[in-house]
């Protein structure tokens, strides 16, 4: 009996290691990063495709003030609300002493400089998908962004959740280790599922969320209910989104519906995103999108 | 005959009632329909722009200059008479009107006077070319979205 117990403790121990290891925040070395050179004007298109002003600019920010990446604002979810923290050059509030390489460990691993979890309310499990080089343009950019000394607040999660090193057993289950969408696609295709997929991040929203807060990759972006409260954010999958290429494309610029209402919600933030990118890379997100496996 | 004609009558109800969705736009209160209809109204002016700003129609100064004035004088509509208590989305199938707005009725006011002051300066400009539409018509928007963000059940 007493064997039966050791050797149970023994496995105990031996999965727990095992788990703990595998869920090590994880950093990318800086030799990974060696030899890219980043451009801020490249960077500032890839600042508006990954979206990070939609989160980390104050929700009445317009026009130059969507730069100034002060955070606070708040993101209601089962697990608590999540508050998008201070990433302005602020060396002290915000992330202007970090290096290149806590800033890709942070977009690709989820990993803050001081090896603790972020949670995956920041999209890392996107942008984990993101050209190096893009990473590299958008981090030279970042430089050319204001500091603000406002400081970031905590986020209100419930235990266990709590404990950040449960997202590590969640990227376990949730890092994904390439494009949801695969298959034969059209070059500019490819480009829209870069840019939705790796950086604009739609899936975050558009598609349901299984018990644990995980992407539905199997129902991949074919709406879901609203985290912030009532309604449902809608489906983008051909059968249920008919409107045409150019229409998606025009809506993406100028937020007008093709009956001309205007878009609400978080979208309007997204538009004012995406009406920076050029009118190739709105067609090309079009084009993915009719290219999306339809809804079963 | 008039056997006959209750029976159609009565049929025709029986139809009615098990075909028709949940609301029929004439059922709602007309102070809705007025209100849906003035959002129509909007919707069809911007479009006109809208078609010019996207490249979709040629530019046409005194079309354009037609449609920004519809939208000047569609905000200039009093909505005392549009807003009933009891007309929000959740008494009425049929209205995505929230509760915000009886809740706060100045800031609806705000964002409503935000628009006409956004359509009057479209119509400052509407004649002047396709570049100052385009400039004009992003903002007139913007205050679309920022009323229905705070004030219409989103889809």
């Amino acid at each position: 009996m007493r064997r039966v117990f050791l050797l149970f403790l023994a496995v105990a121990v031996a999965v727990l290691g095992i788990l703990f290891y595998l869920t090590l925040p994880a950093r990318v070395p800086p030799e990974e990063l060696a030899g890219l050179s980043g451009d801020a004007v490249a960077g500032e298109a890839v600042f508006w495709a990954a979206g990070c002003a939609s989160c980390h600019a104050p929700e009445e920010a317009r026009g130059e003030d969507r730069l100034v990446l002060s955070g606070g604002r708040a993101f209601p979810s089962d697990f608590g609300t999540f508050r998008a923290p201070n990433i302005s050059m602020d060396p002290e509030h915000g992330i202007g002493a970090w290096s290149f390489a806590d800033f890709v460990t942070a977009l690709q691993e989820g990993v803050s400089p001081e090896g603790r979890n972020y949670y995956p309310a920041f999209p890392y499990t996107a942008y984990r998908l993101a050209e190096r080089q893009d990473l590299a343009d958008l981090w030279a950019f970042w430089q050319t962004l204001p500091a603000s000394d406002t400081p970031s607040l905590p986020h209100d999660i419930g235990f266990p959740f709590s404990i950040r090193r449960t997202v590590g057993v969640w990227n376990l289950l949730n890092m994904p280790d390439g494009f949801t969408v695969t298959g034969e696609l059209s070059a500019e295709a490819e480009r829209g599922r870069y840019l939705a997929e790796a950086l604009a991040h739609c899936a975050e929203c558009h598609t349901p969320r299984d018990a644990l807060g995980g992407l539905d990759r199997a129902a991949w972006m074919t709406g879901a209910p609203n985290p912030s409260g009532t309604g449902t954010i809608p489906p983008l999958t051909p059968d249920e989104l008919r409107w045409s290429e150019a229409e998606i494309a025009a809506y993406l610029a100028d937020g007008f519906t093709p009956s001309f209402d205007s878009a609400g919600g978080h979208m309007a933030d997204v538009i004012r995103n995406l009406a920076n990118l050029s009118d190739a890379d709105r067609l090309a997100i079009a084009a993915y999108l009719k290219a999306l496996p339809p809804a079963e | 005959m008039t056997i006959r004609k209750t029976a159609f009558g009565l049929a025709a109800l029986a139809a009615l009632a098990t075909s028709a969705p949940s609301a029929f736009a004439q059922d709602l209160p007309a102070p809705v329909q007025a209100r849906q209809g003035q959002m129509d109204a909007m919707a069809l002016n911007i479009g006109v722009l809208a078609g010019m700003a996207r490249g979709n129609t040629e530019y046409d100064a005194e079309a354009a200059q037609a449609a920004a004035n519809n939208l000047v004088a569609l905000s200039q509509i009093d909505q005392r008479f549009s807003w009933p208590e009891g007309t929000d989305n959740f008494s009425l199938d049929g209205s995505r009107a929230l509760p915000a707005i009886w809740e706060n009725m100045a800031g609806f006011t705000e964002d409503y006077v935000a628009f006409g002051a956004a359509a009057t300066g479209l119509a400052a400009v509407a004649g002047d070319g396709l570049e100052a539409v385009q400039a004009a018509l992003g903002p007139l928007g913007g205050t679309c979205g920022a009323c229905h963000d705070d004030f219409r059940q989103s889809q």
